[in-house]
């Protein structure tokens, strides 16, 4: 056997082992169901809404990448929320955010998305315990409520950033909480107004008239809050209704452990200059181990936490806690310690470094002057995008048929191995589509598959190239084995730069461009890559090995290889015979010359 | 057929029968500059005609039995505003309506009106807006795309040929293609859309690919241009050009047959979109450079090789040598010089030797 034999044996091995092995990985993923069979369809083909959202400052400074991170996570933990599963949010560029929702998303999660970062400070009210109150009739019987604050402890000692004083009141807190407030729950009457000089209960108490007033608490907010169930994942992750601005309101920690009744906001995130985090010194310098996060505020947002903080520390527990909250959840409940007038002000309690951090980071987005602008919105009908996946896949068949006729036409036989090579390709890109879904969560788009069927034409291409080559090398007078060993070294120099400038056409464009431009650049770059390896591990070495036949190697009229219709028989016939060549060399034409001249 | 392209192909190997392509360049120069020119000013004078993807605008796609575009009319003029809006059908079964931008609530509101107005469930009416600026952002990253490509492509070819003037022959090949099938965008008032653009950019690779290979052959037929005296540099480069004109042909009918079936499929069936959108600028693109890589790429490479000092001194040899009649070349019936590949003989092989005959 030949070097060359063994060469290609070894080269369809090789295709053998890599095609047997990704199919192997493929079926293990099916089975244990981490993957499926199907390739992951992008929006376009699955149906769905896709969001472009841009991110702007307001004002006027540069978007940082970790600004746009922020943003996003905020984004992931609203859609989260919200309860759409497969969600793709991704970045392009510098302030770009791409959201994709598949599915029919309803109009609400989709504004929820686009939203900005919405962060507010709201006095503390009252502390509850997280789940729902199942009272039969919350509106006649308003006294029914505070037996179910009366067991605070639980979940006083599981809430984290309080600090520990604040765990340690809460059972009391409650208790007094309840306590001072009578007319509060009591009265039925009170309005969404509460800061009425006609409350007389109140007129002596320092919150009386503020957003610290307790009757804050309306019968709505009770039932509100009473129905709220904050251990429900959807009410503490995020996007979670903001509430009315001016009123009171219920929300959950951030954590589900613990349920606020809340003032209205006196604070917004555009009041906060800047929120950073670091270990926390005391009063000699010296460290104390614990971390903490400094808030600073705006000029503006300083005069109003210097009130908020010279009522908050007169009031008992847990009335001089403030609330500060994100996208609607409670993210930090400090308890006010003492006047801060400065507007720097510090939130400690038992952090560590990573929960100081995001909080700090969660303060900063809240405080971030970004914008989501809507700059593109795309719905798309799951039976849309069936048809167009459906009329990809039939655009596909026809060209592959048309490519496969065409090429059987013009290499006989040898047409046969492009049909081969050709659905050897198919296999491996079906097979690198499934893998790269399972692995890096690709999804093909309607662009993808016009990658992939103009794909087509490029790969056969190259077989064509191959082929062309051989046949001027048989058309030399060579024989097929040497035709084909000298054809495949300089049209493999061919095939590898046209290939090498495919791949460069396709990651340039990738990197470069926007939206589905991105899904046909992957699908080119991705068979032009697997053209490469069907050349190299299946064309030419079946071609190879195919000239060893009988039918190949005698030129058979239908091989596509046979040197007579290549207008060049083998110049030596056997038994010393040698045919002669029908070009006139430089004597016979002088010769035929001096004949005209004659003549 | 196909025995007659193979033997067109074999006739063409050998020489006996020659198209001289690179001799009649200034004809071939004078097409394109002309179609160039009309290109440029068709551009100029039409502009193009940008979808909505690029100026902002909003778009609603429904897909129903009726044929009646009144009722999307209505509902468009009813909310367009200032805009223009247009309604028209689609391929088979869709009714389109267009218009300017507009909010998302306004977007919804004529959801629910068509979803109602042709009596289909409101998920089942597509809808695209898209922010003005946003359409700007796209033409520009569409714009950079090119641009970059282009000067890598331009690295890439001149380290690759190691010739500068075979990369500059290269890229006008290329700015030939782009500038024509853009020509014919304007002209006709193609709808350019983000479909459009990966279809342009598409094509500079194609084109590309297509010249490489001929480059490729052009390369290894004047490789020994100078130890001869038979053939002039033009004449082993048209000779390149004819040996591969079978190849051009296959991979260029290869290559526009599956674009071919994408753009039946995409006009007819589903009337517009990203498949049509792709493949038109493909089919026009392909064609283009299938054309270029054979009259424009390489009789420009001769041209601008020819007043290279030593292939002006061996193209005046060679052609004094001939007049001489010292020449050892063959000249047609049709007066044309012959000119065949100029390959020394080689070993073939222990294989291509004789074989004994076995006796019986």
């Amino acid at each position: 056997m030949s070097t060359a034999v063994k060469a290609a044996r070894r080269a369809l091995i090789w295709l053998g082992i890599i095609l047997v092995a990704g199919y192997g990985a493929l079926a293990a993923g099916v089975l244990t169901n981490q993957t499926t069979l199907a390739p992951g369809l992008a929006l376009d083909l699955a149906g769905g809404v896709q969001l472009t959202l841009q991110a702007t400052t307001t004002d006027g400074s540069e978007v940082t990448e970790d600004d746009l991170e922020q943003a996003v996570e905020i984004i992931r933990k609203r859609v989260d929320a919200s309860g759409v599963a497969e969600a793709e949010i991704s970045t392009q560029g510098s302030s770009v955010i791409v959201v994709s929702l598949p599915g029919d998303p309803s109009d609400e999660t989709i504004d929820l998305v686009r939203q900005s970062a919405q962060l507010q400070f709201r006095p503390v009210l009252e502390i509850n315990n997280p789940g729902p109150i199942a009272t039969t009739d919350t509106t006649t019987d308003p006294t029914a409520e505070p037996s179910a604050s009366a067991d605070p402890g639980v979940s006083a000692s599981a809430s984290p950033s309080a600090s520990a004083d604040a765990a340690a009141e809460d059972a009391s807190a409650a208790e007094s909480a309840n306590a001072a407030s009578p007319s509060a729950s009591a009265s039925a009457s009170a309005s969404a107004e509460p800061d009425t000089t006609t409350d007389p209960a109140t007129s002596d108490d320092p919150a009386a008239g503020t957003a610290s007033d307790l009757s804050w608490i309306t019968d709505d907010l009770r039932a509100q809050a009473d129905a709220l169930n904050c251990v429900d994942p959807a009410n503490y992750l995020g996007g979670v209704a903001l509430g009315d601005p001016d009123t009171g309101h219920a929300a959950c920690a951030f954590d589900g452990t613990l349920k606020f009744l809340l003032g209205p906001v006196e604070l917004t995130g555009s009041e906060v200059d800047s929120a950073t985090s670091g270990p926390e010194f005391n009063s000699t310098g010296g460290l104390t181990g614990r971390y903490e996060v400094v808030i600073n505020f705006t000029s503006t947002g300083a005069d109003v936490f210097d009130e908020i903080s010279q009522r908050l520390i007169q009031l008992p527990s847990p009335q001089n806690q403030f609330a500060i909250m994100l996208d609607g959840v409670v993210i930090s409940y400090p308890v006010m310690q003492s006047r801060i007038s400065d507007g720097t002000a510090s939130i400690t309690g038992d952090f560590t470094q990573a929960e100081a951090q995001q909080l700090a980071n969660q303060l900063q987005f809240g405080a971030l002057p970004l914008q989501l602008e809507l700059q593109s919105q795309d719905v798309v009908p799951a039976t849309l995008g069936q048809d167009q996946l459906q009329a990809g896949l039939i655009a596909g068949l026809i060209g592959l048929i048309l490519v496969v006729i065409y090429s059987v036409f013009q290499y006989r036989v040898l047409g046969l191995v492009t049909v081969g090579s050709l659905f050897l390709a198919g296999i491996m890109t079906f097979l690198a589509i499934d893998l790269l879904y399972w692995m890096i969560g690709y999804r093909l788009s309607l662009a993808g598959v016009a990658g992939l069927i103009v794909a087509i034409g490029v790969t056969a291409d190259s077989f064509i190239v191959y082929f062309e080559r051989v046949r001027d090398e048989l058309r030399e007078g060579k024989s097929l084995q040497a035709a084909i060993d000298r054809g495949w070294k300089r049209a493999k120099r061919t095939i590898l730069a046209s290939d090498a400038i495919n791949i460069l056409a396709a990651v340039v464009l990738y990197l470069l461009a926007v939206g589905s431009v991105r899904g046909f650049a992957f699908t080119l770059g991705l068979t032009t890559v697997i053209d490469i390896i069907i050349v190299f591990l299946f064309t030419h070495p079946i071609l190879v090995l195919l000239s060893r036949t009988k039918f190949f190697g005698e030129g058979h009229p239908w091989s596509g290889l046979d040197p007579r219709q290549l207008g060049r028989d083998t110049l030596y016939k056997g038994r010393g015979r040698v045919a002669t060549p029908k070009t006139q060399t430089l004597a016979e034409r002088k010769a035929a010359a001096a004949k005209g001249e004659e003549n | 057929m196909a025995g007659n392209l193979a033997q067109w192909g074999n006739a063409l190997h050998s020489g006996e029968k020659i198209y001289p392509i690179v001799r009649q360049r200034k004809r071939w120069f004078a097409i394109s500059g002309g179609l160039m020119a009309l290109s440029i000013a068709s551009l100029l004078i039409f502009g193009f005609n940008l979808g909505i993807d690029f100026t902002g605008g909003s778009k609603f796609l429904v897909t129903t039995d009726s044929e009646d575009v009144s009722i999307a009319q209505e509902i468009g003029d009813e909310f367009a505003g200032d805009s223009e809006a247009l309604a028209t059908t689609l391929g088979t079964d869709r009714i389109q309506l267009q218009m300017g931008a507009v909010e998302i609530e306004t977007a919804r509101e004529i959801t629910t009106a068509l979803a109602d107005g042709y009596g289909v469930a409101e998920a089942d009416v597509a809808s695209t807006q898209i922010g003005p600026t946003w359409g700007a952002e796209v033409g520009r990253a569409a714009l950079q795309g090119l641009i970059v490509f282009m000067v890598l492509v331009s690295i890439v070819m001149t380290l690759y040929f190691r010739a500068w003037r075979m990369a500059a022959a290269g890229l006008v090949a290329l700015l030939h293609d782009l500038v024509f099938t853009v020509g014919i965008y304007a002209l006709i008032g193609f709808e350019v859309t983000p479909g459009s653009v990966i279809g342009f950019l598409t094509i500079l690779g194609y084109s590309l690919y297509d010249t490489v290979v001929v480059f490729d052959k052009v390369r290894e037929n004047t490789k020994d241009v100078f130890t001869q005296n038979r053939f002039t540099y033009g004449e082993l480069a048209n000779l390149a050009l004819n040996q591969t004109l079978v190849r051009s042909i296959n991979t260029s009918v290869v290559a526009l047959l599956p674009v071919a079936s994408i753009l039946f499929i995409g006009s007819y069936v589903l009337g517009a979109g990203t498949l049509r959108d792709i493949s038109l600028a493909l089919f026009i693109g392909m064609a283009v450079g299938t054309y270029s890589s054979i009259f424009v790429a390489t009789p420009l490479e001769v041209q601008l090789r020819k007043n290279e000092e030593k292939i002006a001194a061996h193209t005046e040899k060679v052609l004094a040598l001939r007049e001489s009649g010292e020449a050892d070349v063959l000249v047609g019936e049709d007066g044309e010089i012959r000119v065949g590949a100029l390959q020394p003989g080689e070993h073939l092989g222990t294989s291509a030797q004789p074989k004994r005959k076995r006796r019986k």
